[in-house]
């Protein structure tokens, strides 16, 4: 890929509305992914590996769990500070920031929320440092947008459980050291519990061939009779609303995120376009290419400002799952949309690994399905809005 | 070991640069440390690491270079110190720096080799001279061994290396560290660290700009045809005027 030449855009001079604190942080995270992540990441995608190698500044740019208190290794930041370093690592590659949105919002925030103090104790302050690295076990081969329907089990034997079942679209998992898994139990309860690895029984195979966040690390978590022992088990959440609000956690940040691929695909192509020339004159002359440009930054003003107002709400906790659904639905549709109207805009060189709108753009075709689907959270807004159920 | 770390922020390098009659539009503008500072920084820090000691950040300038200062000990300095006065000229600002360096007994002053937007080079080799210590400028490689300084300057054809002895003032090029991101750590500390606020010691401004000018406006490109250099030459010849 060419040198990462990335301007952020700021029509509406939004950083008026950050503290000093939030600035740095941004800028810190936007310096390491133009330092670390933008010079290898497309040869990391085109050969489909992960670069492991970034976790540990990763860790070091507050990337896992910058919300978590500080005892427990965390951060102690905010929403908007968690917020913004999301939006800067999928700047830089949509698999990068889920990595980080795993282990934050799927492993950290669950273990921090549900977990008992052993478990906080024993798992929070490695995992900040990325030395170990987590995953989350929900969505299973047939029950996708339907988690309740899940049929991964445990049953109590003694003093210990009896973990069986499967999970798929896992990210992290072929790496992980631990898992934070779901199932029902002997009642059809929805309980959360901490797999290592390790344990017999439990295997991850790796998910190949995928045309999307080709740099992140997707596969399954199968579970064949494993021995939980009865203290990896959260005593604290029962029922499908323990791995909904970790995906409330999840999908608030790939509402930031998303924009950040957004930005990148427009500031690429707002470059290109004045370098580009064609008919004597460079193409942002052209009415055309200022509608898609025009129309671009118009659209991630109006998510900036959605997502920073939500953060606003999640820091004083009045952030609603509908509010934070509408932010996830919009940020990433329209990150989708600029980045197939950066794509035009780009020519047949958007297609090539020298500029990063084709890779933006596939792994988006994932962001816009995962942690809820583009046509679930319009349901749930539309639920909420009305009040009727049209889920079933 | 004690350093000072001379720090002033400058517009990033991406900023548009205009002017609203005689003064810097600063509007929208986006101030960063200025990067040959970050070196400056980085290596005391890494001299501190290796040595003990401490590495304090100064500034002259209003509140509003604060956040420069913060992220200063949000890298890793321990102390910060902003004296409160706008940065008239380099002697203003050097004898200002001066005075703190002279009061608090610091055996090592770093400077970045230039400011990028005056670009005056300035207040290092002053700030050495206000305290009768040796200056070394632009220097891409600093050890120190007890008392023992050994600098390396990048010269024509070459470098020169050189020996001093603390106290020193010397000024950073490229080369000699390679400047770090805060992390969150560093970020999270920055909030408790001591940032003191002086006002300033009795100095007049030596020097005063009397007007910006804008560089001309970049000609239009002449296309050549590749199958007639005696035009080119022609052209070189009599409107270029270079051969």
């Amino acid at each position: 890929m060419s040198k990462d030449k990335f301007q952020a855009p700021d029509y509406y001079l939004l950083d008026e509305l950050l503290t000093e604190e939030h600035k740095l942080i941004r800028d810190s995270a936007r310096e390491w992914v133009k330092r670390e992540v933008s010079p290898i990441i497309e040869e990391a995608c085109q050969k489909a590996e992960f670069p492991k190698h970034l976790l540990k500044g990763l860790a070091s740019v507050g990337a896992f769990g910058p919300y978590i208190p500080v005892e427990y290794g965390g951060g102690g930041l905010d929403q908007i500070s968690y917020g913004l370093i999301m939006q800067e690592l999928e700047r830089g590659d949509s698999g990068i920031r889920s990595t980080a949105s795993v282990q934050s919002s799927l492993v950290m925030y669950p273990i921090y929320t549900y977990g008992s103090e052993e478990q906080r104790m024993k798992y929070l302050p490695k995992l900040a440092t990325g030395e170990w690295m987590g995953c989350f076990g929900l969505t299973e081969p047939d029950h996708g947008s339907d988690p309740g329907g899940m049929t991964t089990n445990i049953k109590k034997q003694g003093d210990h459980y009896v973990l069986n079942g499967a999970k798929m679209w896992i990210s992290n998992s072929p790496f992980a050291d631990i898992a934070v898994v779901w199932a029902k139990d002997e009642e059809g309860i929805i309980r959360g519990l901490v797999v290592e690895r390790g344990m017999k029984g439990f295997t991850t195979p790796e998910t190949h061939n995928k045309w999307s966040l080709r740099a992140s690390s997707t596969g399954e978590l199968v579970f064949d009779n494993v021995i939980i022992p009865a203290e990896n088990i959260f005593p604290n959440v029962k029922g499908l609303k323990g791995p909904l609000g970790c995906l409330n956690s999840a999908r608030y940040g790939i509402a930031w995120g998303a924009i950040g691929a957004a930005m990148d695909c427009y500031d690429s192509a707002l470059r290109y376009s004045k370098e580009r020339i064609q008919f004597g004159r460079p193409i942002a002359g052209f009415q055309l290419t200022q509608k898609k440009l025009a129309e671009m930054i118009t659209e991630i003003t109006k998510a900036q400002l959605m997502v920073w107002r939500l953060g606003v709400l999640k820091n004083e906790n009045r952030a609603t799952p509908a509010q934070i659904s509408m932010a996830k639905r919009n940020s990433v549709n329209t990150a989708l949309q600029i980045a197939r109207e950066a794509r035009q805009i780009h020519g047949g060189m958007g297609i090539t690994g020298e500029y990063p709108i084709m890779r933006h753009m596939m792994n988006l075709e994932s962001v816009i399905t995962y942690e809820g689907t583009h046509d679930i959270h319009l349901l749930i807004t539309g639920m909420d809005i009305t009040g009727e159920n049209a889920f079933s | 070991m004690k350093i000072l770390v001379c720090i002033t922020q400058v517009p990033d390098t991406t900023t548009r640069i205009s002017f609203t009659g005689n003064a810097f539009n600063a509007a929208g503008v986006q101030f960063i440390i200025n990067p040959y500072d970050e070196i400056a920084l980085t290596r005391a820090l890494e001299l501190k690491e290796t040595l003990g000691g401490s590495v304090t950040a100064i500034t002259v300038g209003k509140p509003d270079t604060e956040a420069n200062l913060r992220k200063a000990l949000a890298i890793g300095a321990d102390d910060a110190i902003r004296v409160n006065a706008d940065a008239t000229d380099a002697y203003f600002v050097a004898a200002q720096i001066a005075d703190v360096a002279k009061k608090n007994g610091y055996e090592l002053v770093l400077a970045g080799k230039e400011s990028i937007d005056y670009n005056g080079s300035e207040v290092g080799s002053m700030i050495a001279a206000m305290l009768d210590v040796p200056f070394v400028g632009m220097a891409s490689r600093l050890v120190v061994e007890g008392e023992k300084v050994t600098l390396d300057r990048e010269i024509e054809g070459g470098k020169e290396i050189l020996e001093s002895t603390l106290p020193l003032v010397a000024s950073a090029q490229k080369g000699m560290a390679e400047p770090r991101i805060p992390n969150m750590r560093g970020i999270m500390s920055a909030r408790t660290k001591p940032l003191q606020v002086l006002e300033p010691a009795a100095a007049d401004a030596l020097t005063a700009v009397i007007s910006y000018e804008m560089p001309p406006a970049k000609a239009a490109c002449k296309m050549v045809p590749a199958d007639n250099p005696a035009l080119l030459i022609e052209l070189l010849h009599n409107e270029a005027k270079v051969i």
